[in-house]
């Protein structure tokens, strides 16, 4: 399985390590390369020094042929951007963003992302240690439409992602 | 009109007062502090302290019954998660990025922003204007990008030369209706002989243009030719 993973912070060192130790592949990409010290000595996957949102970036980073695409940067919307360019534009299979914020998270879930929302995750998992009643919202939505459905873009790809996979012979950098 | 500008930068700012000045009612929100607060000291009680991608802050600014959304902060990607959330969240009618790398205008489009506006794009179209380049020029985009206004400057071995817009084949959905000729601008009509020098002005769907350019400046071989 390929992975391509945008942000090198905790969470997205921490996933690079993991899916590397299960014997997927893994791209890492970061604007700084002092984030990249996050990854183990033997990591061996590969770390590009990069902008995550934009389009070149990510072809050259193999995003078009990526079985997961996990957008994890510290900005929500860097992350959104990142998150579209990969599956509306590369056509990358499987594509979640960290989005912060609970009304964007849920929002852009509506618009064909799956997200991740820390707030909601935390204040969940707060609240269950203490005993406390949860949120009540989800902290990962599953995208539940596509950013085509009630605009006025009808004519655009279909968002689904099986639909928008291009030929398996992206070009590949190590 | 009901206008919510997002970022409160140059842009922001000058738009803002420009938009009160007209009348228009105007909410700007800037998330620094002291830059909101500056604007604030000047213009008024228009200005919220806070950042617009955030979703109860644009609803708390009115987003839900604003005409208008501009984002023109100087972030690429807060610019197209404003518009997206004014649009899908919201259901604003008419949304306005600012777009600084040109690479991202297609996707802002795509992606359902209605109107995108490039300043990088700009100043590049008015560089290009000052190169004698063989190649057509892109004076503006009209009709929500569909349409573009063009100008063609008629060298020697253009197809164009020494005929009239009626003997050439100007694809569909396009029309050439004026020409510049020593510095004054003319109808085009049907029967209007063309000359070296002249410039045409024509306006016609975007995917036309590879048409309009074998029929006003040659086929590339031909110029590369000379």
């Amino acid at each position: 399985m390929k992975t391509v993973i945008v942000g090198c912070g905790r969470v997205g060192a921490a996933l690079a390590e993991l899916f590397d130790r299960s014997g997927h592949d893994v791209i890492v990409l970061d604007i700084r390369t002092r984030a990249f010290d996050r990854l183990p000595a033997n990591f061996g996957g590969n770390a590009i020094r990069g902008d995550g949102t934009d389009e070149d970036t990510l072809r050259r980073a193999g995003a078009e042929d990526a079985d997961v695409f996990l957008a994890l940067t510290e900005g929500d919307n860097r992350n959104v951007m990142a998150g579209q360019v990969a599956a509306e534009g590369l056509g990358a299979r499987q594509v979640i963003a960290k989005i912060n914020d609970p009304l964007r998270a849920s929002a852009y879930a509506d618009l064909g992302l799956a997200t991740l929302c820390r707030t909601t995750l935390m204040a969940d998992a707060v609240a269950e240690y203490l005993g406390l009643a949860a949120t009540g919202s989800p902290g990962v939505h599953s995208p539940s439409g596509t950013h085509h459905e009630g605009d006025h873009h009808g004519a655009g790809e279909p968002a689904d992602s099986t639909d928008a996979m291009p030929s398996a012979a992206g070009a590949r950098e190590a | 009109m009901f206008v919510l500008v997002v970022g409160g930068g140059k842009v922001g700012y000058y738009l803002t007062k420009e938009l009160i000045e007209n009348g228009h009612e105007v909410v700007l929100m800037e998330k620094e502090r002291a830059r909101a607060d500056q604007i604030a000291d000047e213009i008024g009680s228009v200005v919220m302290p806070h950042d617009g991608c955030e979703g109860k802050y644009l609803a708390s600014a009115g987003a839900n019954r604003a005409d208008i959304v501009a984002a023109v902060t100087g972030d690429d990607e807060d610019n197209l998660v404003i518009c997206q959330m004014a649009k899908h969240h919201f259901d604003v009618g008419r949304t306005i990025a600012r777009v600084n790398n040109p690479k991202n205008e297609a996707l802002f489009k795509h992606l359902g922003v209605d109107e995108i506006i490039s300043p990088t794009r700009m100043i590049l179209g008015s560089i290009e204007q000052d190169i004698p380049v063989h190649e057509l020029l892109h004076l503006a985009q009209l009709g929500e990008g569909q349409l573009e206004l063009i100008e063609a400057h008629l060298q020697a071995g253009s197809p164009a030369v020494g005929r009239a817009p009626k003997d050439l084949d100007i694809p569909d959905g396009c029309s050439l209706f004026a020409v510049i000729r020593g510095g004054v601008a003319l109808p085009l009509r049907p029967d209007t002989t063309l000359f070296e020098g002249d410039k045409v002005i024509a306006i016609g769907k975007t995917e036309c243009e590879t048409l309009l350019h074998a029929q006003l400046i040659g086929d590339s071989e031909t110029v590369d030719a000379r």
